[in-house]
């Protein structure tokens, strides 16, 4: 464990050395990745795993940053989903139009979950999650004047982005994701790193510490949820006009367990986890096509291994880089040196 | 029409009972949820359905089959719980880990058996009962009256006998118990014991009731039973109990008066409203934060 360690260390040192040259290879690569690859198969993989990194992200938000424990992200999936679904298949709205709408829609739906049940803490909030997953679903599943109940919402347009349809062929979709995981990415990653991100981490690490100190711990959680609701909900609607069809069945409470699954195997807290989980969770059943039936007995084991023996995640409890302190401030043991 | 389904109610909340005393026991002494139990009472009713299949008596039969499921119980804390426990791993990885047995029982069943509906042999058809306008079937008495009178068993085990005792004392500081000499990891492997041959009887009896087993039939029971755990003061036996029936009466009523479709949201609403009133549940015991 320990030499498994220090790799991780050096890899970690590495990184932080030429983080930016790595930055811009890895943004290049994405960029020209659709003309490398031929196969229409692998993109819609990969398009997949930058829905489910940004559902890992948002997530990440409130399991890994602020330690609450959300059983039914699936529902703001699904909220954002049939919300911009419905929108552009009803009152024909564009995606561009749909998407924020959906994603708000699924917002205020986290902040009217968040506001009474934030205050429950623990199991009782994961237990009130996962109810709340299973309501929404069968809200969708019944209320067939809007949703089409059983049978899905069908023919949700493609977005169109100034009169060029975005398909997976001409790899429109793909950018799109792109700039879906870009702005979240930058997004989350400015909450997390600003005065309101060093609050969620401290009510995961302590709450009652977090409050004594004056961090008015429900309003931070409630924040934290909504916002990983809107990007839940942002991810359903991008899901559902990349699909075209949605019902009730793709939001299950597997896919609740899933988002966790790949922001728990990522690391918990780090940003760049949820790629990696996404990558892994999602183009494992792929990968394992092979074994048919039992993939998912594959897919069960890796996680009780996981567990086992590296339960913080692959890339998570290996951070080296010291705590970035605010302007001015300067480290007592870096103060003394000087000297 | 309303005292049959009553009736019904009843019968299938005494087995959402059941299996919620598994989710309250393991929950109790642990602080975990065990997401695999929903899997575990799948397996119990596969397993009953391949023994009444040998035709060495039924009552046999279903014995060896609740051994063999209460055995299940054993090794997932043995096998997957267990570690995590010597390591102190955070409780996230233990219910993650549940999670993952639970996939890789389900998905087992499924190669084992198909994934296709199967029949499940009638059990106690002894008729049925005319009371008033209401026509309800011997079976689902003896139904009720075999979960009655285990659940009855379960609360007299855990608040009657030694073993209880040392699964209250653990409930309540395992450290402490420990080291007055209570085998901690044992009576841990015993409560899974029970909570899992309890999810396997309720397995049998649900399976005998609607003659049909199916690999994914813990899903949707699983969730519930949990919400009526939950719902009575997770931890708390005579809470599941009465979770379970409240849970089990109100879907019936949902079924019949609001449509079937809005059944199975009827628990989580019911779950969400009670957590937002009294968040320890119905009976359960308010939990004080130490600092």
């Amino acid at each position: 464990m320990p030499k498994n360690n220090k790799a991780f260390g050096q890899v970690s040192l590495f990184v932080n050395k030429y983080r930016k040259i790595l930055l811009v290879a890895a943004l290049v690569v994405t960029l020209v990745l659709p003309f490398l690859v031929k196969s229409q198969y692998i993109i819609r993989i990969i398009v997949m795993i930058g829905v489910y990194a940004v559902l890992g992200l948002s997530l990440n938000l409130v399991t890994g940053y602020t330690g609450q424990v959300s059983l039914g992200h699936a529902a703001f999936f699904a909220i954002g989903a049939y919300a911009s679904a419905i929108l552009s298949t009803r009152y024909g709205m564009g995606f561009f139009g749909s998407a924020p709408i959906g994603a708000l829609i699924a917002g205020f739906c986290g902040l009217l979950l968040g506001l009474p049940t934030l205050r429950l803490s623990g199991s009782y909030l994961s237990i009130t999650t996962m109810g709340f997953c299973e309501v929404v679903r069968m809200i969708f599943l019944n209320w067939d004047s809007m949703t089409n109940g059983p049978m899905g919402i069908q023919k949700i347009p493609k977005p169109v982005f100034f009169g060029t349809t975005l398909t997976l062929g001409n790899k429109g979709l793909y950018y799109l994701m792109l700039a879906m995981v870009i702005v979240t990415t930058y997004c989350i990653s400015a909450i997390v790193n600003s005065k309101t991100g060093r609050a969620l981490k401290a009510i995961r690490d302590d709450e009652l510490a977090a409050g004594m100190m004056g961090v008015p711990t429900t309003r931070m959680k409630v924040f934290a949820f909504t916002a990983s609701a809107f990007f839940s909900g942002f991810a359903g609607a991008f899901y559902a006009h990349m699909i075209n069809y949605i019902d009730p069945n793709s939001f299950t409470f597997d896919t609740s367990i899933l988002i966790l699954s790949i922001v728990i195997l990522g690391g918990m807290g780090t940003l760049t986890g949820p790629f990696l989980g996404s990558a892994l969770l999602v183009s494992f059943p792929e990968a394992l096509r092979f074994m048919r039936e039992y993939r998912f007995v594959v897919y069960g084991l890796i996680l009780v291994i996981m567990m086992r023996y590296k339960p913080q995640g692959v890339l998570g409890g290996q951070k080296r880089t010291p705590y970035a302190l605010p302007k001015g401030v300067v480290r007592p043991e870096t103060a003394k040196a000087k000297e | 029409m309303l005292f049959q389904q009553i009736i019904n109610g009843l019968t299938l909340g005494i087995i959402y009972a059941l299996v919620a005393v598994g989710y309250s026991l393991v929950f109790g002494i642990l602080r975990l949820t065990n997401f695999s139990h929903g899997s575990v009472y799948a397996f119990g009713a596969h397993i009953s359905m391949v023994l009444i299949g040998y035709s060495f008596g039924m009552l046999p039969a279903i014995i060896v089959s609740v051994l063999i499921t209460g055995l299940l119980g054993i090794l997932i804390n043995k096998v997957g719980l267990e570690p995590l426990r010597k390591k102190k791993s955070k409780g996230i990885s233990s219910l993650i880990t549940t999670i993952g047995i639970s996939y890789i029982i389900q998905n087992l069943l499924m190669i084992i058996f198909g994934s296709e509906t199967k029949f499940f042999p009638k059990l106690f058809d002894y008729g049925n009962v005319t009371l008033g306008s209401a026509i309800i079937g011997v079976r689902q008495f003896i139904i009720f009256g075999i979960a009655l009178v285990l659940l009855g068993l379960l609360t007299y085990v855990v608040n009657g006998t030694k073993i209880g005792l040392a699964m209250r004392a653990i409930e309540q500081n395992s450290k402490a118990s420990n080291l007055m000499g209570i085998k901690v990891n044992s009576v841990i492997s015993f409560t899974f014991f029970l909570g899992s041959a309890s999810a396997g009887i309720a397995g049998t009896l649900i399976s005998g009731y609607y003659q049909m087993v199916y690999p994914t039939m813990g899903v949707m029971v699983g969730l519930k039973a949990f919400a009526a755990a939950v719902l009575g003061g997770i931890g708390v036996l005579h809470g599941s109990i009465v979770g379970g029936l409240v849970i089990g009466l109100s879907e019936t009523l949902a079924a019949t008066y609001l449509g079937g479709s809005y059944a199975d949201a009827v628990a989580f609403i019911i779950l969400i409203i009670v957590l937002l009133f009294r968040p320890s549940g119905l009976f359960g015991k308010q939990d004080i934060t130490k600092v």
